[in-house]
This record gives C-alpha cells, sequence and structure tokens, in this order.
C-alpha cells in the first residue's frame, strides 16, 4: 500500500457552539460510528472531499468547556489532545466558536494552541452576533492568536469552502504560547520534558495537572511522571481556578483590542419572554405533558403502519422462501430463525426513528435544556436526573430508544441508574399480554358507575411499572457509591428554529447504532430460540404426525385441527418444551405449568411473542393471532389436570400479569444495555434483579389470591 | 438575591465547583443577573457573560456576590 496518510482533522468547541451542523455539513452521510480504543464514549467520525478533490478524516470529539476533563466524555478530549504521537492524533484541530460568546470559546481556544497542536478557530453564528451588533476585526484577532480564522454559518454552510481550503494549507503549530506556565512549576516541566521528550510547556503542565488522562503512556513512563509530581509537591488542579482567571484578562485584554462594535442585547428578550411561559410553574408542565402526549400519540400512530408492513414483508418473504428452496434443516434455519430474527430488528426502526426525530427537534430547539430545568428537582430526589424524564417517558413506547436516548445524562451514576430502571416501565410490547389476560380474568363491568374495571387494571399495571422504576431508582440512589459529583451548571442555549437536515442526521444514526450494534445479539439470540424451539431430544419431533395421528384416530379431526395437533406436539417436545417443563417446579408457586413455562421463555424473543407461544401450546396456532376472543376462549377452558379446576384461575392470571410487568423479557433491551453501557455487567444485573422482581411479586400475588 | 436583580461575583465558596464556574464565564468581577428560578425553586436561571446558565441553589451558594 503506497496510499499516502490520510489527515485527521478533529472539531472541537462549547456544547452548542454548532459543532454537530458543522460536521454534518462538511461529511454528510460519511459517517460511521466506533468506538474510542476502550471506554464507553462513541468515536463520530466521517469523511470529507477537499476543493483539490483530495478527502480528510473528519472525527467529531465531545462538547467540553476546556481541557480539564470532568465527565468521562471530557477525558477522551483531553487524552487525545494530550497524546501527540499516536495514530489517532489529528493533524489539524478545527475548534468551532460561537461568535455571540467569543470570550467563553476563547478559554478553551487558547489552551488548545498552547498545548502545541495546529488550531484553526471557525467562528460560528457570524448572522447572529451581526444582528446583535457585534463585530470584529478578525484579522487582528487571527494575528493575535496566531492561527486562521474562518467566519462560517454552520448552518447554512456559508464560509466551509473557505474551511475546507484552509484543510489544505500546512499548518505549523502556533509558536508563541499565549499563557505561560507559573514559574513555581518551569523546574517540574523541564525535568519531565527532557525525560520523556514532551514537546512543549503547557503540554509538559498537563501531564503533571492531568494524572489520570495519561492512559497513553507506557507504565514506566507514567512512573517518570509521577514521579516528578511527588518530587516537586505538585498538585494537580492546586492552579487551575488561578490559570482561568490569567487566561480570561488576557482574552478580555485581547478581545478589547479586536473588538470594533460591541453587541448589545436586546435580540436576547425573545428567549426571555418565551422562558417566562416555558419554564412557568403551571404552563411549563402543561406544555411538556402536551408534547410529551403527543410524542406518544405520534410513536403509536404512525409506527403502527411502517411496524405492520415489516411484519407482512418478513413473514410472506420467510413464506416464499421456505416454498423457493428445498426442505430442509438449512431452509428452516433461513425461513423460521433468520429472517423472522432480522425482521424482528427492523420493526424497531420506526419507533426509533420517530421517537429521535423529536428528540433532535426538542434538543435543536433548545427546549431540551428547558425541560432539564423543570424537572431536575423532582428527579434528583431519586437519584436521576433532570434529563432522565425523556428517557423514562420513551419507555412507554419501546425501551430501546428510551435507553439509547440517555446519552444526553453526563454523569455516570445517573445515568446507569436511568438505563437500569427503564425497562420497569410498560412498554407497547407488554400491552398485547396484558389486554388478553385482563379479558380473560376481569368481567367487562363497570365499577362506580363509569369506570371499566379492564381499563382500570390496565392503568394499574401501568403505575406499578412506573413506582417499580422510581423506587428502584431510589434504592440504587443508595447503593451506588461513586465520587463523581452530580452537577447541573448547564447553559440555556437561546430558542432557534432546528435545522431539519440535523434531526435528519440523529435519525440515521441512531438507526444505524441499533441496526448494527444492537441487532448482532438480538440476531443471534433469535437463532438459539429458534433451535430450541424446533428442535428436541430423540426422534420425536420427527415422529410427530404418526404420533399424533395415531392418538387421535378415533378424535375424527379436520386437516387443520390435526395440523394444530402436530405443532403443539412438536413444541412440547422441543428442547423450549423439555426446558418448559424443566422449570415447572420453579414457576409452579407461581400458578404456572409447563406451557406457560414455554411461552414465558420464548417471550425472550419479544414480549409479544408470548400470545403466538400460547396460541400454539394450545393447538390453536392457525387461529390468527389478532383474534383474541378465539384465544380467550380457549384459554377459559383449559382445565388444570390435577384439580379439573379452570388452569387460568385469576390468581395465575393476576400472577401472570404482575410478572409480565417486571420482567427482563427482552432480549433487544438487554442487548442495547450491552451496547449502552459497553459491557454485560449491567445489562446481567438487571437481568437478575428484574426476574427476581418480577417471581417474587408473582409469588407474593399468587399466594395471596388462591 | 431576588428575580431580576443585578449583582457582581466577588468570589467562591467551593474551590471544585468554582473552577467549573470561571470556565463557563463567572469570574470574579462580573456582573450577574439572577434571572427566574424553576417551579420548585429550584434550580434557577442566571445571566452570565452574555448567555444563560442555569445551576441548582447549591452551585449557586457557592458563589459569593457583592450587590
Amino acid at each position: 500500500m503506497s496510499e499516502i496518510k490520510r489527515q485527521k482533522i478533529a472539531l472541537l468547541g462549547n456544547p452548542n457552539a454548532g459543532k454537530s451542523s458543522l460536521f454534518n455539513h462538511l461529511t454528510g452521510l460519511n459517517q460511521k460510528i466506533g468506538n474510542f480504543p476502550g471506554v464507553t464514549v462513541d468515536k463520530k467520525s466521517g469523511i470529507c472531499s477537499l476543493p483539490d478533490q483530495s478527502i480528510v478524516e473528519i472525527v467529531d470529539l465531545p462538547g467540553i468547556y476546556s481541557i480539564y476533563p470532568r465527565s468521562l466524555d471530557e477525558q477522551i478530549v483531553a487524552e487525545i489532545l494530550l497524546d501527540h504521537h499516536s495514530a489517532s492524533t489529528p493533524d489539524k484541530i478545527v475548534v468551532i466558536a460561537d461568535a455571540t460568546n467569543l470570550k467563553r470559546s476563547l478559554l478553551l481556544v487558547t489552551q488548545i494552541i498552547d498545548i502545541g497542536l495546529p488550531v484553526i478557530l471557525a467562528l460560528n453564528m457570524m448572522d447572529l452576533a451581526v444582528k446583535s451588533g457585534i463585530s470584529y476585526d478578525l484579522k487582528a484577532l487571527s494575528s493575535k492568536l496566531g492561527i486562521p480564522v474562518i467566519p462560517i454559518n454552520a448552518r447554512n454552510g456559508i464560509g466551509l469552502e473557505e474551511l475546507k481550503r484552509a484543510f489544505l494549507q500546512p499548518l505549523a503549530p502556533s509558536p508563541k504560547p499565549i499563557f505561560s506556565v507559573w514559574d513555581d512549576a518551569k523546574p517540574a516541566v523541564q525535568e519531565l520534558r527532557e525525560k520523556l521528550k514532551v514537546d512543549n510547556d503547557y503540554e509538559a503542565y498537563q501531564f503533571l495537572e492531568q494524572p489520570k488522562s495519561l492512559k497513553f503512556l507506557s507504565a514506566s513512563d507514567q512512573h517518570v511522571v509521577g514521579a516528578i509530581r511527588t518530587g516537586y509537591n505538585f498538585f494537580p488542579g492546586k492552579f487551575q481556578g488561578a490559570e482561568t482567571i490569567q487566561r480570561y484578562s488576557i482574552i478580555q485584554d485581547l478581545l478589547n483590542q479586536v473588538t470594533l462594535k460591541q453587541g448589545d442585547n436586546s435580540w436576547k428578550q425573545y428567549s426571555n419572554k418565551l422562558d417566562k411561559i416555558l419554564t412557568h410553574k403551571v404552563w411549563g408542565y402543561v406544555i411538556f405533558f402536551g408534547l410529551l402526549f403527543l410524542i406518544f400519540q405520534s410513536i403509536f400512530a404512525w409506527a403502527t403502519l411502517p411496524m405492520d408492513m415489516i411484519d407482512t414483508l418478513f413473514a410472506d418473504f420467510s413464506g416464499f422462501v421456505k416454498n423457493a428452496l428445498p426442505e430442509g434443516p438449512l431452509t428452516s434455519l433461513i425461513a423460521e430463525g433468520i429472517i423472522p430474527g432480522i425482521g424482528g430488528i427492523l420493526i424497531f426502526i420506526p419507533q426509533i426513528a420517530i421517537l429521535f426525530a423529536f428528540i433532535a427537534i426538542l434538543e435543536e430547539s433548545g427546549y431540551m435544556a428547558r425541560v432539564v430545568f423543570l424537572m431536575d428537582k423532582i428527579m434528583r430526589k431519586f437519584g436521576l436526573n433532570g434529563k432522565s424524564v425523556v428517557p423514562l417517558m420513551s419507555g412507554v413506547a419501546c425501551a430501546i430508544p428510551a435507553i439509547m436516548a440517555t446519552r444526553t445524562i453526563d454523569n455516570w451514576k445517573e445515568r446507569t441508574i436511568t438505563i437500569f430502571v427503564t425497562p420497569l416501565i410498560s412498554c407497547s410490547a407488554r400491552l398485547p399480554v396484558f389486554t388478553i389476560l385482563i379479558a380473560l380474568i376481569i368481567p367487562p363491568d363497570r365499577a362506580i358507575g363509569f369506570f371499566n374495571l379492564q381499563g382500570l387494571a390496565l392503568m394499574g399495571l401501568y403505575l406499578l411499572g412506573f413506582v417499580a422504576a422510581i423506587g428502584s431508582a431510589w434504592v440504587m440512589k443508595l447503593l451506588i457509591k461513586v465520587k463523581e459529583r452530580s452537577f447541573l451548571i448547564m447553559e440555556l442555549p437561546a430558542y432557534r428554529v432546528p435545522r431539519w437536515s440535523n434531526v435528519g442526521y440523529t435519525i440515521v444514526e441512531k438507526t444505524k447504532a441499533f441496526v448494527f450494534e444492537a441487532g448482532k445479539v438480538i440476531l443471534a439470540i433469535s437463532i438459539v430460540l429458534w433451535v430450541l424451539a424446533s428442535y428436541g431430544p430423540g426422534d420425536r419431533l420427527e415422529n410427530a404426525r404418526e404420533t399424533v395421528l395415531s392418538q387421535s384416530a378415533n378424535l375424527r379431526l379436520t386437516e387443520q385441527g390435526l395440523e394444530d395437533r402436530v405443532a403443539a406436539y412438536k413444541l412440547e417436545n422441543s428442547y423450549a418444551g423439555v426446558i418448559g417443563k424443566a422449570i415447572e417446579p420453579v414457576i409452579k408457586p407461581l400458578g404456572y405449568d409447563w406451557k406457560i413455562g414455554i411461552a414465558l421463555l420464548t417471550s425472550f424473543a419479544a414480549r409479544e411473542v408470548f400470545v403466538g407461544t400460547i396460541a400454539t401450546i394450545y393447538s390453536i396456532g392457525s387461529v390468527n393471532e389478532d383474534d383474541q376472543d378465539t384465544i380467550k376462549e380457549r384459554l377459559a377452558k383449559e382445565v388444570d389436570p390435577e384439580t379439573g379446576n379452570p388452569r387460568f384461575t385469576p390468581a395465575t392470571g393476576f400472577s401472570l400479569l404482575i410478572f409480565y410487568t417486571f420482567a427482563m423479557q427482552c432480549m433487544s433491551t438487554l442487548a442495547v444495555v450491552y451496547r449502552e453501557t459497553k459491557g454485560w455487567k449491567w445489562p446481567l444485573l438487571q437481568l437478575l434483579y428484574m426476574t427476581a422482581l418480577a417471581y417474587l411479586s408473582a409469588f407474593a400475588v399468587y399466594q395471596l389470591l388462591s | 438575591m431576588k428575580p431580576g436583580e443585578v449583582a457582581i461575583i466577588a468570589g467562591f465558596k467551593d474551590e471544585y465547583i468554582s473552577v467549573k464556574l470561571m470556565e463557563m464565564g463567572c469570574l470574579p468581577g462580573v456582573p450577574v443577573r439572577f434571572n427566574f428560578t424553576a417551579p420548585f425553586g429550584d434550580p434557577i436561571c442566571i445571566s452570565v457573560s452574555g448567555y444563560e446558565l442555569s445551576l441548582r441553589l447549591e452551585e449557586a451558594a457557592t458563589i459569593s456576590i457583592v450587590q
């Protein structure tokens, strides 16, 4: 390979400075999400073509206010900036700054300049700055800082050609430091520079300041840094405040020289007026819950049609493959294992796309920060964060997009708790199970005149899930001990109209992440479940038809009735059936038999599979799954062979309802938790906790009622 | 401070939070305006260095001001 090393350009900037708009403009759809090695932060990178037809790699780094890290995201950035001699070191850094708030952005700019990396300053939102009457002498700014300064508008792409041309120019690190290291620290810095060949004073100073961001150094080098730190009595963080003050005073001098016209703040009145309504103690909540209601309605209303289409398409495709290919285990694997497995992944796309469209709009418009502002006090009591509201509420539709939406929570503890409790919120997949069981055990009567009892029961189950989620969060808050302090020092950005292409990119990005990351696990488990349900010990499955025929010779079954019995017999004698029977002693105290045991097992593919499995095992397989009345009648007639009483007593029914409310029976959720927490620890803990909660509650309910 | 009032930041009582606040532009000598509070009195919204910042009461309490 004689390919020239492709230039790497890193985008850096304050949150809300327009970094993702710029990234989307530069890379278009050529984006991919990867991982930074060994950490739980996504790496967004993309390819950008330059005017001379060459291409560069653009890396989008998490938004930061300063080089001193406070969260895991920020630490990644610090590590990348400090490590100047690795394959992932960026060749150029574009710092994107909000022109309406240049002073704060320049803090970061000056730090990056001092650390000795080549910097381009992209001055965004010049239009807003001009509107508020601000004007800067950009030439003077550029020469004072010693770096190129390019005005851009990341929303509509103005100035990007010039920025791309700047990518082509060779760029050296600015030779003159803006802030010089304290005299006290100089001997330590000098020794470090000699021993480790560090490029400049400020970088060496940062080595001393940030013991946790040096994982790229070898153990012996880290030891050298540590020894110098103790040798000179250097305490990390001691001078950080003083450095910030000094930088700001340098920046203020600089701004005084380059500012041609000061702005007035009248244009900000607009945001203030909106805030009076949107964070009002009554209207704020009314509007927020109204918006939530609208979002769920849309998810239910708009996602159903595409989901049904995906469902039908894959069912038809599976049927077609079954008929087109010669019969055999491979065909069966493809038609009944792989194709439904892929269908089971793609079916979540409509819900994920719609939810993230709304979330992206709320974030782009600046409203999300207000939601956090409104809810923080309440959520904090339960170990959560204002930012946990959206995931928890989205959990009513589906836990998968909801868990993906926890990314916005910076605090590790609060984010983990949110991920952990979100699956307890009753999702839409529980609904078919709830409706059929409620219809079975609760009479459609009305209580106190007009409340429908069945409706009340359904609402009770949803409330129960919510209470369990909040309660568990509170318990976890007491159990998890971490040093990371919870902050809510957060910018409330000015309101603006969302940029629709950014909304589009967010949808594509989240959907891709789900399909390719969580999808792998879901597909694997689907195939395992298929094997369990279609193979069994011995040759009983091959002889299923003959066995059923001989057993029911004098029953005068119709062809359809016979097929149903064969299907039921096959499921009973498959490995799934064997496991169902094996776990019967365990689930007997909950009031379940092995048939329900099989349904619990297959529910793991997705909870709504319960209905289909129950239909197969009770030989009503050929009945349309939506035809709940038929299933209901059949279940009502089912008799417990030991007692001769109906199998589905209210006790069993309630026990099952409670079990389904609490149990973690969704491999897709586990897969997504695995992806979001980057490990098996939390998904397994979650599985264990929710199963235990479900088992104990269902046990208590059954024993109380029977 | 009451909503709508303006004061000058004098200093900080918590070193750890002060660094974060200073990075966000809350520097000694800079004027802040207390804009409004969230419905339950916490968190609060202030204007500082030309933008709006929200912070919890316990975080705001670490800033000392002169009026």
